[in-house]
């Protein structure tokens, strides 16, 4: 009877949430529960599925079976391999759509599918979904294999797996329906919030119980990454979503702070969850992962544990300099561009650990596509940790904020260092988890390399120098004092950056959709017939030699 | 008001030593004499079982 008790939570779940529907105070509110009622009554249908009620054999009575305490907890990583790679194609989809419809905005599509509803649904599938997925799989991978033992807490980690998809879902659709709180990279309303509070302890609980029950005395620094990270997104989450909802049955809700206390919170939050998502939980990644494909441990141990104090200490500091030139007072300004000015230092120790790890290997590069790929991420890595705390500058960022400048900062932080380290992981993960020999084709794993490295550098130079002429236009005086350019000429300006910014985007998803082709193959287990990396191709005419 | 100068006079003094005195304290720990063997059992971990 596995799974009886999921079947009677997820019914009365159902029904909860058909209450919510009947009785909600708005619209939106009333929307949003019976798409939730009608997610809960196919996972209950699902789960009902599964259910088997003769009794179990004899030998599996025991509580705690032999093979529990032997076997890594596997699927669950499988399920999340498959929905990093799902979600990481429509994240990219959105963000073209988006893009697209910024240059041509005929595009923009009323009411769901305008620019204002699009582009959160954008930034979260990409944050929350792929990286938030792709975090999931591999701390559950990295955290199993560095303790040797299996993941704690049982049914846990398929809690933690479904929930995060329904927070998602949940978010993703309240997006398009209009429901949204308005903070940057925090958009869902409290009751998803809520959801994702839960989901985030029980995410916890499951590390946690790991680390507390290894068989391998020492903790492996990347799980120190991952616990950091998965500790502070609980505090920072709790903290910046704090408000009051209007009715306990209806979707809107006000935040709990005012004024300039709001916008200090909200950034606080958002960067540091540029800091601790998107920074300290792909580090973990690339301190298991970069050593396990280039078959060397990692260059400094001892650097590894100075980047990670001196990263911890430093990040949370850094969230005010999204608020220079505001009402913010000015010590807190300054506060914030100096504590991002010396993050550059464990910034860069992290990307020299990372690249050293293949001195004396650096030939592997040349026949290893991924490999490749894990190294121009912890490239742009050090790219954007540079770019990052120069802009912090308040000199720079008066000519940088509220410009495109910015975009192009985030995109190569986001698509340079989080897409490409996790692609990474993807290719490595999958022949691991599926036990095959190896990927479908490493030459696609090339074209994915190379497509992605082109958008990004398009992408990255495009927003450049889009931004700088936009910084300039906007402070463009004449000798009377008087603005040069309207705001709507320097909008018209950038049109052919925003076409190219598109291409950019598309060469992007491009690479995502021969991963997924390619991580579809492998799953399947068929193996591309094809020339190594690395050998030329048998010139035309010679006759092919039979093996052996 | 009184909150906050109380709050943020503790931040700027005995918090920034206590962080301070926790970053040194943890540089000179992992650079302590012997430490070289434990940091590269360590660095090994990720190859040490894999299934």
């Amino acid at each position: 009877m596995r799974n009886a008790s999921w079947v009677v939570v997820l019914g009365a779940g159902a029904f909860v949430a058909l209450l919510g529907a009947a009785l909600g105070q708005d619209q939106l509110f009333r929307t949003h529960m019976w798409l939730l009622t009608l997610v809960l009554v196919l996972a209950t249908v699902v789960m009902l599925r599964t259910l088997r009620f003769s009794p179990a054999p004899a030998a599996q009575i025991p509580f705690k079976s032999a093979q529990d305490d032997v076997q890594y907890m596997d699927t669950v990583i499988r399920y999340g391999t498959i929905a990093t790679v799902f979600w990481g194609v429509v994240g990219f989809l959105v963000g073209v759509v988006v893009a697209a419809q910024l240059a041509w905005p005929q595009l923009n599509i009323e009411p769901w599918f305008n620019f204002g509803r699009m582009r959160p649904l954008h930034t979260s599938a990409v944050i929350f979904a792929f990286g938030g997925n792709a975090l999931l799989a591999t701390s559950f991978y990295v955290v199993q294999r560095t303790c040797r033992a299996r993941l704690w807490g049982g049914d846990l980690a398929w809690f933690v797996f479904w929930g995060y998809q329904l927070f998602i879902v949940l978010a993703a659709t309240g997006y398009l329906l209009g429901i949204t709180a308005g903070r940057e990279y925090a958009e869902p309303e409290w009751y998803v919030d809520l959801w994702l509070t839960v989901v985030w302890v029980a995410y916890l609980l499951v590390f946690m119980g790991t680390l507390m029950k290894r068989k391998e005395p020492h903790i492996y620094v990347a799980n120190w990454f991952y616990l950091a990270f998965i500790v502070t997104i609980a505090m920072l989450h709790v903290v910046n979503n704090l408000a009051m909802p209007v009715s306990f049955l209806g979707a809107k809700s006000y935040s709990a702070f005012a004024g300039v206390q709001d916008a200090l919170t909200q950034w606080w939050y958002g960067h540091n969850a540029v800091g601790f998502f998107l920074t300290a939980g792909f580090l973990g990644m690339m301190y298991y992962f970069v050593p396990k494909q280039a078959n060397r441990p990692i260059y400094s141990y001892r650097l590894s544990i100075i980047h990670f104090w001196a990263l911890i200490f430093l990040y949370i500091w850094a969230g005010p300099h999204h608020l220079h030139y505001t009402a913010l007072p000015d010590w807190a300004q300054t506060l914030g561009m100096v504590f991002s000015v010396m993050l550059w230092m464990p910034s860069w120790g992290g990307m020299i650990n990372g690249l050293m790890t293949l001195s004396g290997a650096w030939d592997k590069l040349r026949t290893d596509p991924i490999l490749r790929m894990m190294v121009i991420a912890v490239a742009f890595y050090g790219m954007s940790t540079f770019e990052g705390p120069m802009m912090s500058i308040k000199a720079v960022n008066s000519l940088s904020h509220y410009t495109d400048w910015t975009i192009g900062h985030v995109h190569s932080g986001a698509l340079g260092w989080v897409g490409m380290i996790s692609f990474g992981a993807v290719y490595f993960l999958v022949p691991k988890l599926w036990q095959r020999q190896r990927l479908y084709s490493l030459r696609m794993v090339n074209w994915h390399f190379w497509l992605a490295t082109l958008g990004i550098v398009l992408y990255a130079a495009v927003m450049w120098v889009a931004g700088i002429q936009q910084g300039l236009m906007w402070r463009e005086y004449n000798d009377q004092g008087f603005l040069v350019y309207s705001f709507a000429e320097s909008v018209a300006a950038m049109h052919p950056y925003y076409v190219l910014r598109t291409v950019g985007g598309l060469l992007y998803l491009t690479g995502g959709l021969i991963m997924a082709f390619n991580i579809y193959m492998t799953i399947r287990g068929y193996q591309r017939d094809e020339i190594a990396m690395g050998e030329e191709a048998p010139a035309p005419g010679t006759v092919s030699q039979p093996a052996e | 008001m009184e909150t906050y100068n109380a709050m943020r006079t503790f931040a700027d003094s005995w918090g920034l030593v206590y962080l301070m005195a926790i970053f040194i304290f943890i540089i000179v720990w992992i650079f302590r004499p012997g430490s070289q063997k434990h940091v590269d059992d360590a660095a090994q971990i990720p190859f040490k079982e894999d299934r």
